[in-house]
């Protein structure tokens, strides 16, 4: 392979033709705070600070999501794709490079980073003001809703309200007022916040597919298994609380059952931050439970698989290229064959194992 | 008959418990040399210093009714299992004492063993001087009676076969290649042996005298006229036991070679592995994949170096099974297995080069026994000034 062939970042790569899978392409600067304010791996985030530029990896699973989506008509119900694999094996960056295709394409873009989050850890619980037994969560709501508009800003001001929401008896928002101002009153007001991601979701809901001034919509769900999962919060008399009881929580099933139409819903599977779940669970069967599956079903499977040697070749000369691979033995032939054989092409184990060679 | 056998082994029983406690004492001092590995190792060197014994506890006549006593309990004995009382060999003793007497220690020294006398009092002096003070030895006063002896009785056999080549030479036969006492596979005596030996301690000095007189012995061309003289003085190299049976490979139904490691063992983990010559590298653990089974880098690391040792890093499909132990023993347990399995299909070198390495040894070490008045194998109780 030549030096100049095998990866080329350069920004005309849009990174959604199959002649380009196992290149890496390059995501602009500019992209990264809007598209991805919350949702790219920990991991990634660091080496992109480190390596100063972004670059994503075209792989199998996430080509097929966009010829998918290419393809799919969208006046029919929304399509639900599942990405799922071995832990490490690329379903988030998969994920991502879909949300920056989306985006790049002018769709709105609805990205819940990891769904694990709203079920676990949760300092603040407030019983909810529009539905007696559920609980909200007010920190987590207003974060998402800020990250939300930093992502989609030019919508915001687009989409008007068809509905008129009362918050307080001073507080409401009338109808045909921009989801700016929705979005921002839920920012702002951290009580509520909970409920406007539940108004914001079902305005989307309907107005995703309408011909006048019609956008499409993606929902893009990591971590999907945690919604169907247990949590591990508990109300004040140490009971647990089902996920059902949850007000996001409950608001997102909503927005994944395929009742709406004009866009697409990818979820991914993921191990790592789930809730008793064995760690060596990773099909869709397992980890969904089965009131999991059957509200996901029909679906579309996306198998995401370790790299193959095209791939694990690509990745490596871009750590050669980078200098990430900075000891002199790594660079033989000998030294390729030994990370093959400690990561098995792994993705993450090899960026944990080159993080300190 | 009975009660007899059972008085015989009761007094058998006795006198173990008196050597084990004798024994114990001072082959603390001297296990801390032979852990290092030694390659011949004998039992002379658990043994205590005999000439510093002193005068003799066990009289003559007492060793000689001992020696009776072993011999009709070996009778009775061998009537007792059933066995023949003529072809009764030790062994066979060990293994009906084992089996009416099983014992839970774990120490083999306090376990109950009946021994020929020989082997179970030291070899000791007899009383050197006669009723009238004199001694009988003629060489008693130079303090080292058996050493001196010995030299002299070398010296002797060296200078009657110069006679003997003279008289050769006289008659015209004399011939440089006459048979030669054959050296190969035995060693010199160990000076502890030859103390055992003499029942007297010699220095250092005596020792390398001695070592010179034999070699001066054996320079002479026809001293195989002296060899039983010569070999009573050389023991057996033991045969290095490393020589492994390398299996050949088998061939299963596709023509793909394949090879087993049997289970080896890591301090209680035992692991087996399948080798196959199909060139995937992939490896599969208990069903399941090793970097799932083996998070940790280091236990990969151990899986991969003797395939990385030998080159061989891509060209392997393992199917491995391990049980028992921790993730490190496990995955030292695998590697050995792997190092087994891989032997039959390397050269004869290369299987050099692997031993070594230190790839096909098997890690002794274990852990260490608690020990009472301490808190753990090592570590003692806080010490209190006051």
């Amino acid at each position: 392979i030549l030096k100049g062939q095998r990866y080329i970042y350069s920004t005309r790569l849009s990174g959604d033709s199959e002649q380009h899978q196992g290149q890496y392409y390059t995501v602009p600067p500019s992209h990264f705070h809007t598209v991805f304010p919350h949702g790219l791996p920990p991991r990634y985030q660091q080496q992109v600070k480190t390596f100063n530029e972004g670059c994503v990896m075209v792989r199998q699973p996430a080509l097929e999501l966009i010829s998918h989506l290419k393809r799919a008509d969208y006046s029919k119900p929304t399509l639900r794709y599942l990405l799922y694999g071995v832990k490490g094996s690329g379903k988030t960056m998969s994920l991502c490079h879909t949300v920056h295709y989306c985006s790049t394409q002018g769709w709105l873009v609805l990205h819940i980073p990891d769904a694990h989050l709203w079920v676990k850890n949760c300092k603040e619980l407030l019983p909810s003001s529009y539905h007696a037994s559920r609980f909200d969560q007010p920190i987590q709501a207003s974060n998402w809703l800020r990250n939300f508009r930093t992502t989609n800003e030019n919508f915001l001001s687009k989409i008007k309200l068809r509905q008129r929401y009362v918050w307080t008896k001073r507080e409401s928002t009338e109808e045909g007022q921009p989801l700016g101002e929705l979005v921002d009153m839920g920012v702002s007001r951290v009580k509520s916040s909970s409920d406007v991601v539940g108004a914001v979701l079902k305005e989307l809901r309907l107005q995703a597919g309408g011909t006048e001034g019609g956008f499409r919509l993606a929902v893009a769900v990591d971590g999907v298994n945690g919604l169907w999962g247990r949590t591990t919060l508990k109300k004040e008399d140490k009971s647990p609380v089902a996920p059902e009881e949850l007000t996001l929580v409950h608001n997102l099933r909503k927005m994944i059952n395929n009742d709406w139409c004009g866009g697409a819903v990818i979820a991914t599977l993921s191990q790592t931050g789930s809730l008793y779940a064995p760690s060596s669970a990773y099909l869709p069967q397992e980890l969904l439970g089965e009131e999991g599956f059957d509200s996901m079903d029909p679906f579309i499977p996306v198998p995401v698989s370790l790299y193959s040697e095209k791939e694990f070749e690509s990745c490596y000369l871009y750590y050669l290229d980078r200098h990430w691979l900075q000891h002199p033995h790594s660079q033989t032939e000998e030294g390729k064959k030994e990370l093959i054989f400690l990561s098995n092409r792994n993705p993450s184990v090899l960026e944990r194992l080159c993080a300190f060679l | 008959m009975a009660a007899s056998g059972g008085r015989t082994v009761g007094s058998f029983l006795w006198k173990c418990g008196n050597c084990c406690f004798n024994f114990n004492t001072v082959s603390s001092n001297l296990t801390r040399q032979v852990l290092s590995r030694q390659l011949c190792v004998s039992a002379v060197l658990h043994r205590k210093n005999l000439a510093a014994a002193g005068p003799e506890k066990f009289s003559e006549e007492f060793i000689k009714k001992q020696v009776e006593e072993f011999n009709i309990g070996k009778r009775h004995l061998a009537n007792m299992m059933g066995e023949d009382p003529e072809t009764f060999t030790q062994g066979d003793i060990n293994r009906s004492i084992a089996y009416l007497f099983p014992s839970g220690l774990f120490d083999k020294k306090a376990k109950p063993l009946m021994k020929h006398p020989d082997e179970v009092f030291p070899k000791q002096r007899a009383v050197q001087w006669g009723a009238d003070g004199r001694p009988f030895h003629f060489l008693f006063y130079t303090g080292k009676q058996s050493y001196y002896s010995l030299m002299h009785d070398t010296f002797t056999k060296a200078l009657a076969v110069e006679k003997h080549q003279d008289r050769l030479r006289g008659k015209d036969l004399f011939t440089q290649d006459a048979k030669q006492i054959s050296l190969v596979g035995s060693r010199w005596l160990l000076k502890e042996e030859l103390e055992e030996l003499l029942v007297e301690t010699i220095s250092e000095h005596d020792y390398a005298r001695f070592i010179q007189l034999m070699e001066r012995l054996l320079s002479l061309p026809y001293c195989s006229v002296e060899e039983d003289f010569v070999q009573r003085y050389r023991r057996q190299l033991e045969i290095q036991s490393s020589k492994q049976q390398v299996q050949p490979l088998q061939y299963d139904q596709h023509g793909v070679a394949y090879s087993t490691g049997d289970g080896k063992q890591r301090k209680t983990a035992t692991g087996t592995v399948l080798l196959r010559d199909s060139g995937s590298g992939s490896i599969s653990i208990n069903g399941t994949n090793y970097v799932h089974y083996f998070p940790v880098l280091q236990d990969r690391e151990q899986l991969m170096f003797p395939l990385h040792f030998m080159g061989v890093l891509g060209r392997f499909d393992m199917q491995c099974s391990v049980s028992g132990g921790g993730h490190s023993s496990q995955a030292g347990a695998l590697r050995l297995a792997i190092s087994r399995a891989m032997l039959s299909f390397l050269s004869e070198g290369q299987v050099e080069t692997m031993r070594q390495a230190g790839l096909l040894t098997p890690d002794p070490r274990i852990k260490e026994r608690k020990k009472p008045g301490q808190e753990g194998a090592r570590r003692k109780f806080t010490w209190k000034k006051r």
